[in-house]
């Protein structure tokens, strides 16, 4: 589905990554596991065309992204949820829905499924998105991000600073999208939350792949954690 | 005329200069907002904007009133076009860095000013106003055109205002206000609100200086007045703060108006500068601004 062959990106002269080669197939969750600097954040802003490839190729059902400017590539079906939420923060709650909802022409029915997924969302539509608690902002970044109905979501460390009730709650959400055959990357640095979801995990080092392994070659103390991660 | 005639007029006088002024500052105020561009030929907008009316005016003759209404339609569009060009060609290849932008606007100014008086002369020359009647008060009469151009100035912000709040492209618009890198992850072509952004501001400039250009003279130096203004103003309201702006042109507007009309021109401006210096010691942000940590 998604492909990526041989990449490299950096920003201006700085190199950060380097011929990378990773995919993501439907109905599978991929966990990019690493340590902080190696290059995970952006992979992700370089899947959405945010940071330019300098190499290689990105491709999703043939079409290649890597060649698109940035604002067409969620077009394609590629969703992102930011580190950090990046929420529109003086804009409404609908208003953040419907950014995402215009990004691929979707209307109420995609819009009340979201809120479905997040009821908590239906009772704040009009609150001003960055007075929301941690736990709402990071749903209301999600439900934006599957607005578009993505064919793949990218999700870069969404449990981060959450409370373990939101955490599930992500985590259920992130498992009923997989059923529904929505390939997503997920960043992600609990070994725990890893095992729970990965079909597969990717250890990045460096800019580039490390290891990659199924999520049945992996126990809570297998090397890779320790070797890429430092858990 | 007593005191209190006396000030109603100063007042009314000083409401047109508000009036205009809030037009002109929340263009400004929108291109920073939302490009984190210092526009320093803004007021060479307005002027193009008078310009560009006398020219319409003249070429198009017929009854005034047609012929301003002509100027109001058209000139803004013209100077709006310009504006989206200049974005296109000179800003977005600067990639929209802060420093230089400044220096490429002060250069777009002296573009400006010398084109317009290659094209148009040095001489100061007036649009005819689209009615001539004065309202009758029981003290003195005034001029029916310069209370419709406070209305009209009203009219427009309340559009722009509906615009901003109620339209798809106002949310865009916001939303690439608040970050323009996830907007571009949510497919909103940023480049082109740059543009649209440009546009607008300096529309809003040039609609102000047709409403003003039947009662001063349209001249190729006539944008200096309304930059300074325009940049105490949205420095008084809060930097990219719209409703602060247009709280500020008010206050600003009527006091630069009434100070003039009491003491000096020269006063009201060494005023009005003070002020922005005690806004920037004691409330940076501006009174309505967030303050930024």
């Amino acid at each position: 589905m998604l492909r990526i062959d041989g990449l490299s990106a950096g920003y201006g002269p700085v190199g950060v990554l380097h011929d990378l080669t990773l995919e993501a197939r439907a109905a599978q969750i991929t966990c990019i596991m690493g340590r902080n600097g190696a290059g995970k954040s952006t992979l992700m802003k370089c899947i959405m065309g945010l940071v330019p490839a300098s190499r290689g190729s990105i491709t999703l059902d043939g079409v290649a992204l890597h060649s698109l400017p940035a604002h067409r590539v969620p077009g394609h079906g590629v969703a992102y949820v930011p580190q950090g939420r990046r929420l529109f923060g003086p804009l409404t709650v609908a208003e953040n829905l419907q950014i995402g909802l215009m990004t691929r022409n979707m209307g109420d029915e995609t819009r009340d499924r979201v809120l479905d997924l997040f009821p908590r969302l239906r009772e704040r539509l009009d609150q001003v998105a960055a007075t929301l608690s941690g736990g709402e902002q990071q749903m209301l970044a999600i439900g934006r991000a599957l607005c578009l109905e993505p064919k793949v979501l990218l999700l870069d460390e969404p449990t981060e600073g959450l409370q373990p009730s939101m955490i599930a709650l992500i985590r259920d959400v992130v498992l009923r999208l997989k059923e529904t055959g929505v390939a997503t990357i997920l960043v992600e640095q609990r070994p725990d939350a890893v095992l729970q979801l990965a079909d597969r995990v990717v250890f990045m080092a460096n800019g580039t792949v490390a290891d990659c392994s199924e999520r049945a070659d992996l126990s809570p103390d297998a090397p890779q954690f320790m070797a890429y991660v430092g858990v | 005329m007593g005191f209190g005639p006396f000030l109603l007029l100063a007042l009314m006088e000083s409401a047109v200069t508000a009036a205009t002024l809030a037009l002109t500052a929340v263009g400004l105020s929108l291109v920073f907002g939302v490009m984190r561009v210092v526009n320093v030929a803004h007021g060479e907008f307005f002027m193009l904007g008078a310009v560009a009316a006398w020219f319409i005016t003249n070429f198009i003759g017929g009854p005034p009133w047609f012929a301003f209404l002509m100027a109001l339609a058209l000139a803004p569009l013209a100077v709006a076009a310009i504006a989206a060009l200049a974005d296109r060609l000179i800003l977005k290849r600067l990639d929209y860095e802060p420093e230089a932008t400044i220096v490429a606007t002060i250069g777009l100014l002296y573009i400006f000013q010398q084109a317009a008086l290659s094209f148009y002369g040095p001489q100061a020359m007036p649009v005819e106003p689209p009615f001539n009647f004065r309202i009758q008060l029981p003290w003195f009469g005034y001029s029916a055109y310069k209370l419709s151009v406070i209305l009209l100035a009203a009219l427009v912000l309340i559009g722009v205002w509906l615009f901003l709040t109620r339209s798809k492209a106002g949310l865009v618009m916001r939303a690439t206000q608040v970050d323009r890198e996830t907007a571009q992850a949510f497919g909103i072509d940023t480049d082109r609100v740059y543009a649209a952004v440009f546009a607008l501001g300096a529309g809003l400039a040039a609609i102000a200086a047709v409403l003003i250009v039947p009662i001063a003279q349209a001249h190729y130096l006539m944008g200096h007045d309304p930059l300074l203004l325009a940049f105490i103003t949205v420095i008084v309201g809060g930097l990219g703060s719209l409703r602060g702006t247009v709280i500020a042109a008010i206050l600003i507007g009527l006091s630069d108006g009434l100070i003039a009309f009491f003491w000096s021109p020269t006063l009201a401006k060494i005023l009005a500068t003070l002020l922005v210096a005690m806004v920037l010691v004691f409330r940076p942000q501006g009174l309505f601004g967030a303050r930024t940590t």
